[in-house]
């Protein structure tokens, strides 16, 4: 089971914003696509999860095609999506944000159990179920995002810069909790992130995007180690 | 005395008729960012369906019955045959803020035409199922019936529904979710589409409510809503758009206003005082009286 991404081609507006773009995420490990600001990589999960529709190219997981596929159809069949800018609803209740993943599914109990276990990863969140959504900080709405897609028992999980305005040490916290999804969870992740070195350090893969395409894959360890891809995109 | 409290029992029974109106707009428009003009068009057909039972069944309540259901079937339709594919097919250009407003004053006119078609352009009447003669106070008869009593119970009721359907359901929280945030609503794997018809059949069977509580006290006919139509969107507008509180508590400012006016002043006051209302809210809280960025639940 794994994500495979082939010569995708996507338009944002009147912009290229992929080119021609082939990777693969092999399943139960962590990737990251790292990249600028510009580079293409929203655009690029936003595709993969239905809200985006490409020009051309293919994109399967579990050897199922993905693309031009309802974002809802997606969700329900294990592909979660928590796009940037904490996506929770500020004017609900974390009880009610939390519940939303799990309205449509059958198996009631479970997804009993998958709140139980989300409040078990982030017990704030256990403290803050009455709160309005919007009252929290962007940890916590960071959290928040991630544990409403857990509810769903995703087996892919697409991460839109969970760390996008949060404090070093938040980031940190952060970013153990989603590598130790991994295998609590079983789960295959790819994270999107600016935070390049961050990123690379949890991961088991990267992509590095640049102005739309691939200009790296490997290892994340190869990535972070190769002084071409360090100076040049990483920063150091 | 009296006519103090005649203006306020008088001022609940006509505010609650708008909170209807009101309430099935601001479910379109907080679940699609329409203002639904056909809704007075929608009201009459399923009113004028009310009348129709009314008369052949001998019963009123049977006619409202059928009238409610017969006002979500029509929403659903409208949604999901009409106004769907005009959102997918309008996607760019200065078209798509206007298109499905523009979409919805046409579908009024159609509506009406298809009405005036059927039934005519005469004015008829539903008899009420219960008295419409004011009640004696202090040896008076006062404007306030047991049908105004009646009506203000069944929008008590209906109110309390919403509110529990909207607070403590599944199908609620979605219709929320789906309202404040749609694309979050989808990637949590909400059919948002589906859930936003079902938003569209409740607005219709709200208004459907509404013309079949208006009507005893006044007469159908194709453009019997027109006048509920403004004083509902007035109310909504007052209530800040987006909340069903809002709407209702909008509608009641309003319904106080205009019967205040008209009872101490002149009943010719009507529309100044709601249009009055209308723009010194726009002027002095153009968000409305009502509305709140955060914290809102309903």
């Amino acid at each position: 089971m794994s994500l495979i991404v082939d010569n995708l081609t996507i338009d944002h507006g009147a912009i290229r914003a992929i080119n021609n773009v082939s990777f693969k995420v092999p399943k139960n490990k962590l990737t990251a696509i790292i990249g600028a600001n510009g580079a293409g990589k929203t655009t690029l999960l936003r595709t993969l999860s239905g809200l985006k529709e490409p020009e051309s190219g293919s994109a399967t997981w579990n050897g199922e095609s993905i693309l031009n596929r309802r974002t809802e159809d997606l969700a329900r069949s294990g592909i979660m999506h928590v796009s940037d800018g904490k996506s929770v609803i500020s004017e609900l209740t974390v009880r009610d944000n939390l519940a939303l993943s799990g309205l449509w599914r059958k198996d009631k109990k479970d997804v009993s159990n998958a709140t139980n276990e989300v409040i078990e990863i982030f017990p704030i969140l256990g403290q803050r179920l009455g709160q309005i959504s919007g009252s929290l900080s962007g940890g916590e709405r960071q959290m928040l995002a991630i544990g409403r897609a857990l509810i769903a028992r995703p087996k892919l999980l697409l991460l839109d810069e969970p760390s996008l305005g949060l404090a070093p040490l938040i980031i940190g916290q952060i970013f153990q909790t989603i590598k130790s999804l991994v295998t609590k969870m079983d789960l295959t992740v790819v994270l999107v992130e600016q935070n390049a070195v961050g990123a690379l350090k949890i991961a088991d893969e990267g992509v590095v995007l640049n102005l739309g395409s691939v200009v790296a894959v490997g290892s994340a360890d190869t990535l972070l180690s190769d002084p071409v891809v360090r100076s040049a995109y990483l920063g150091f | 005395m009296n006519q103090f409290i005649t203006a306020v029992l008088t001022s609940l029974s006509s505010g609650a008729i708008y909170a209807l109106m009101s309430i099935s707009l601001v479910l379109v428009w907080r679940s699609t960012r329409v203002v639904n003009f056909a809704q007075a068009g929608q009201a009459v057909f399923t009113t004028f369906i009310g009348y129709e039972v009314t008369i052949r069944t001998g019963s009123y309540w049977v006619g409202l019955f059928v009238a409610v259901i017969c006002g979500g079937l029509v929403g659903a339709i409208i949604d999901r045959f009409f106004m769907r594919p005009i959102f997918k097919r309008v996607k760019s250009g200065p078209i798509v803020m206007i298109a499905p407003v523009v979409a919805t004053l046409g579908l009024l006119g159609l509506i009406q035409s298809v009405i005036g078609f059927i039934w005519g352009f005469n004015y008829v009447s539903i008899e009420a199922p219960v008295s419409t003669q004011g009640y004696k106070l202090f040896g008076t008869v006062v404007a306030f019936s047991p049908f105004n009593l009646m009506v203000l119970i069944v929008v008590t009721i209906a109110m309390l529904l919403l509110t529990l359907l909207f607070q403590k359901t599944n199908i609620g929280l979605a219709l929320r979710a789906s309202a404040f945030s749609p694309e979050i609503a989808r990637l949590s794997g909400i059919k948002v589409d589906a859930v936003r018809t079902l938003g569209w059949a409740i607005a219709g069977a709200a208004g459907g409510l509404a013309g079949m509580l208006y009507v005893p006290g006044s007469y159908l006919h194709p453009n019997a809503m027109d006048v509920l139509l403004i004083f509902g969107f007035i109310a909504a507008v007052i209530g800040g758009l987006d909340s069903l509180f809002g709407a209702v508590a909008g509608a009641m400012v309003l319904g106080f206003a205009i019967n205040f006016a008209a009872s101490y002043v002149s009943y010719k006051l009507v529309f100044t005082t709601a249009f009055a209302l209308l723009i010194i809210v726009l002027l002095v809280k153009p968000n409305g009286l009502f509305s709140s960025s955060k914290g809102r639940k309903d």
